[in-house]
């Protein structure tokens, strides 16, 4: 069974339809690229799987369960599907490890030792162990990012989703956030990500969603999809971004 | 008639006393009706946000004058309530602070970027978690410096007590200016206690607004 299973989702804002009947299948282990223009529809879609959009039609189940904004367990739901932010979303007013631990405090009550070495274990993964004590304000972009990368991985989640997660950042900082990535995808993770950046695309995902006009136009594994584009408007879209 | 003299002076100082407790049950009290209304204000509920906007509305149309008047003249005649002044007044004066402070503490809450309130969810904390650690702090730093400069304007505020007879600073300056008959000298000295007493919040107020405009 499918980790996560779209079907037939439909989204609106107002009165122009974002999501026009999309189907997607994610399995477990699996990391699923979503590529396409802006306004395709690609992000909506990845904050629908959170629940932090209301779907309209259609429905999307998480490890066999309907997710719905209005769910009564979201708390828990959340838990489970961590999401980063394009804008990092630190907490400004608190130190890297208080980042990182407030939830695993409020929510599982984990003593403080316990959550500075959760901390600890955390930043270990992304590479900034030395910067658990420093406030957010004191960090690189690269650096925040992949902060806000632990402070997902602490919540354990089964399934992260990637929300253009380098588009905010200098482009010397971006390798040092899709490093982090590509460790999380070879220990398994299951990802779902919004990104722009090709190559990585091309050589970390197991699978490439071209989503146009708020539909699911290809999809398929990296080294099929990029050579033999069946569409003109892959075809067009890989061109430019080439 | 008798001219100022020492016992004067502290028997003005020791009416200070009643403006400070006036402020005390204005903060004591309003604070947390503030911080229920500026919640009510960016509640997601639009019958909530409408009863705090209606009640905001009327108590700020109203000068403090006027609600001292109302409570204290006003709810005998109305509602056949009868209210020692203290009990009238803390009421016009918590009311008042109640209105003003939370327009100061929602404008705070409102500046805190909404992602905030979203990175916080999406880690799976309560809503009432999310404003408590995530929010509130962001939002209080902001609102620091305008909810000391409203503290100094509540310490004046209280002055208006003296028309229904409360003695306060004010009146008891009136007192003492009726029985020396040196209204000039004696309101002067009136005057620079409240100066006094406001002169470190207003510095303090400026030096908050430099730091937090430093920092970040």
């Amino acid at each position: 069974m499918a980790l996560v299973d779209i079907r037939n989702v439909t989204k609106s804002y107002g009165s122009t339809q974002v999501l026009k009947g999309v189907s997607l299948d994610i399995k477990e282990g699996e990391i699923v690229t979503i590529i396409g223009k802006s306004g395709s529809g690609k992000s909506t879609l990845l904050r629908c799987i959170n629940a932090l959009e209301r779907i309209d039609g259609g429905e999307i189940t998480v490890e066999g369960q309907p997710v719905r904004t209005d769910m009564p367990n979201l708390r828990d739901f959340r838990q489970r599907v961590g999401i980063v932010f394009q804008a990092f979303n630190l907490f400004p007013h608190m130190t890297v490890e208080r980042n990182i631990t407030l939830a695993p405090v409020l929510n599982k009550r984990i003593a403080k030792a316990e959550g500075r070495a959760l901390a600890l274990d955390v930043l270990e993964r992304v590479g900034l162990a030395d910067k658990i004590d420093a406030y957010p304000a004191q960090l690189s972009g690269g650096q925040q990012q992949r902060v806000a990368i632990a402070r997902c991985l602490a919540m354990r989640p089964h399934l992260m989703l990637f929300d253009e997660v380098t588009s905010a950042l200098d482009p010397e900082l971006v390798g040092e956030v899709l490093k982090v990535m590509e460790d999380m995808a070879r220990q398994g993770m299951t990802m779902v990500l919004v990104t722009h950046e090709m190559g990585f695309a091309r050589n970390v995902a197991s699978k490439i969603v071209f989503m146009h006009q708020g539909r699911v136009w290809e999809e398929g594994p990296p080294a099929e999809l990029f050579a033999n584009p069946r569409t003109p408007e892959l075809q067009s879209f890989i061109a430019s971004v080439r | 008639m008798r001219s100022f003299s020492l016992a004067d002076f502290l028997s003005l100082l020791s009416a200070l006393q009643w403006t400070a407790v006036l402020v005390l049950i204005a903060l004591g009290l309003g604070a947390p009706l503030a911080l229920l209304l500026a919640l009510m204000r960016t509640s997601a509920s639009r019958a909530l946000r409408w009863t705090a906007t209606a009640f905001l509305q009327l108590v700020q149309g109203v000068p403090l004058l006027g609600l001292l008047m109302f409570f204290y003249f006003g709810m005998p005649v109305f509602l056949g309530i009868e209210m020692p002044p203290l009990v009238a007044v803390g009421i016009a004066m918590t009311v008042y602070t109640a209105s003003f402070l939370g327009e100061i503490w929602r404008g705070g809450i409102e500046a805190v970027k909404h992602e905030q309130w979203e990175a916080a969810a999406c880690l799976g904390l309560s809503t009432w978690h999310q404003f408590r650690y995530v929010i509130a702090p962001q939002a209080f730093r902001m609102a620091l410096p305008p909810t000391v400069g409203f503290l100094v304007q509540l310490i004046k505020g209280t002055s208006l007590a003296s028309i229904v007879g409360f003695v306060e600073l004010a009146r008891a300056g009136q007192l003492v200016s009726a029985a020396t008959f040196q209204p000039l000298l004696v309101y002067s000295i009136v005057a620079a206690i409240y100066f006094a007493a406001c002169l470190p919040l207003t510095l303090w107020a400026r030096s908050l607004e430099v730091r937090l405009n430093g920092a970040r």
